[in-house]
């Protein structure tokens, strides 16, 4: 079976972003740029599932600038087997994305994509359910465990009164969460032999889709800050506090 | 305009999530319609009729609806959709499993998790962990929009009277089997509903560490949650997670124990009205942004708190 990792790039999960004066995004420029954590979990798997002998080639996929190729060089370190760059300057939308991915899809016949279940930077959680839905596939979200055999794939799912478990026919998309697994740091030999695997670089236009966005941004700003509060020392004063000041017990 | 919520539930009773989801749809438009689908759930159609600001519900009782499958209930969804403004659902798992696919299969760019509504067309959302909130427009001509439950008060569920019509389940592809479910079970509050939440982070050590908390909870009618720290450690099962990927809360009181607060738990539980923090390390997050921060040791500190709410105000 061959499986797809779609992988984004984000800014890295330490950096604490930082809003533009202009209002118009977060700053971008001169930021540490990383794999979104989430993709990091579903490279992983794609590569446990190729160490156990469930699957014979993994194929990473990624929309957006040309440094977008990092993102797919760290995913091949870690072991993935070859890229696939859509290279476009336009903020792709989730719609955008699982549009492109749909084509990937239909030329690479993967029996299971593997997704991450939301970028860090826009919190949507969507392209891999919208994946699903053009696909008309099965679809497992918020995956925690997941087993393939030969024309099923069981997942159990972090829902939100526990955990519910699920079986898809085959092909299917998995979009994978926190508890997965824990993602392997590529070595350094690992890094240098990431470089000579192959990237297949198209456009949008090359895969006949339009990506033009449907939602303006028409501001970003910062959240209201909370004010500074105060110390407490003692049990009866937390006490006292919260039921004569604050008023909430 | 028009709005259609989809209503969670679990075939016996409504979940509150819906409730706020209904008020956030009477802030774009007073013709607001809910659809109930599931297995055996006409007593939860009949208990969404009384929710203030209903004109109908759309019941649909099919075994296919038994378990919340998208790919069973999106078909569904997507034919009653053409006939709205918005369809809104809440930002819960169930919603973000569903919106999305029925989203992309009418080729609409859903609205994930909004915190506030601008107008018809606009919404404001938190991004990156709630680090930044971006206002959008969309421009397409059916809004699909999944609501942050928290920012939106729960619609009063008595004095309405939605006129109930039950209509046909749509016929979908076997694409998915349930096989089963653990359900943590609680007698305490929803995390995501409770009025004052008390958590546990890296802190509490064990799992059993967390029945302290829980003897605090059930003295102040508290729901119990944790950092995502405490879940992967195996203290707590993963509903309990509040962050950027688990809940989101916003409760009246919320303490955190133990919890040094990493920007990730903190997208999850930073709109709280009073914040609560106790722990040892002075230097830790948390304190940034609690009302009241108390330095120390949680294991001396939760007796005493307990203690402490025994007395006479």
């Amino acid at each position: 079976m061959k499986v797809l990792v779609p992988v984004k790039r984000v800014i890295d999960a330490n950096i604490k972003v930082r809003v533009k004066s202009d209002q118009s995004g977060v700053e971008l420029n001169n930021v540490k740029m990383a794999m979104n954590p989430f993709c990091e979990i579903a490279v992983e798997e794609a590569i446990r599932l190729k160490e156990a002998g469930a699957v014979e080639e993994i194929v990473l996929v990624t929309a957006g600038i040309r440094q977008s190729q990092e993102t797919l060089r760290t995913g091949l370190a870690m072991g993935a087997d070859r890229g696939i760059l859509i290279e476009t300057d336009e903020a792709l939308e989730p719609l955008a994305v699982a549009k492109l991915l749909k084509v990937v899809v239909e030329r690479e016949e993967p029996g299971l994509v593997l997704l991450g279940k939301q970028a860090i930077d826009g919190d949507n959680n969507q392209t891999g359910q919208m994946l699903a839905g053009l696909l008309n596939w099965s679809i497992g979200s918020f995956v925690s465990k997941l087993e393939v055999s030969n024309d099923s794939i069981s997942v159990v799912r972090e829902v939100d009164g526990g955990l519910e478990k699920v079986r898809l026919k085959s092909p299917a998309i998995v979009t994978v969460d926190l508890r997965l697994n824990e993602p392997r740091y590529a070595s350094l030999p690992n890094i240098m032999k990431a470089k000579k695997k192959p990237i297949d670089v198209f456009t949008p236009e090359d895969l006949g889709v339009g990506v033009a966005p449907r939602v303006t941004v028409l501001k970003v700003v910062e959240p209201a800050a909370r004010d500074a509060g105060v110390k407490v020392s003692s049990a009866a004063e937390l006490v006292e506090k919260l039921r004569q000041e604050a008023k909430v017990i | 305009m028009s709005v259609l919520v989809i209503s969670e539930h679990d075939n016996d009773e409504v979940r509150t999530a819906t409730l706020n989801t209904v008020t956030a749809a009477r802030e774009i438009d007073t013709d607001v319609d809910l659809l109930v689908a599931g297995s055996g759930c006409a007593g939860v159609a009949d208990e969404c009729s009384s929710i203030q600001g209903v004109t109908r519900i759309f019941l649909v009782d099919d075994p296919a609806y038994e378990h919340d499958l998208p790919e069973n209930l999106s078909p569904l969804v997507q034919s009653l959709a053409e006939r709205y403004t918005h369809v809104l659902a809440p930002a819960s798992t169930f919603g973000k499993s569903l919106l999305p696919r029925v989203a992309a299969r009418l080729d609409v760019q859903q609205i994930s998790d909004i915190s506030d509504i601008k107008s018809a067309d606009t919404f404001v959302r938190p991004i990156y962990a709630g680090n930044a909130l971006a206002t959008v427009q969309s421009t397409d001509s059916v809004k699909l929009i999944t609501i942050r439950t928290t920012a939106f008060d729960a619609a009063p569920t008595e004095g309405g009277n939605a006129a109930i019509e039950k209509i046909e389940a749509v016929t979908c592809p076997a694409l998915a089997e349930f096989l089963g479910q653990e359900l943590t079970p609680s007698e305490r509050p929803e995390l995501t509903s409770a009025g004052i939440v008390i958590s546990g982070g890296r802190g509490m050590q064990s799992g059993d560490n967390f029945a302290m908390l829980e003897r605090i909870a059930d003295k102040l009618g508290a729901a119990v949650g944790a950092s995502r720290a405490a879940v992967d450690a195996g203290y707590v099962p993963n509903d309990y997670q509040v962050g950027q990927t688990g809940k989101v809360v916003a409760p009246n009181l919320y303490i955190a124990v133990g919890i040094s607060g990493a920007i990730q738990h903190l997208a999850g539980m930073k709109d709280s009205k009073v914040i609560v923090a106790i722990n040892k390390d002075e230097e830790a997050p948390i304190f940034q942004i609690a009302d009241y921060g108390w330095v120390a040791d949680l294991f001396t500190a939760i007796p005493e708190l307990e203690a402490a709410l025994d007395t006479d105000p």
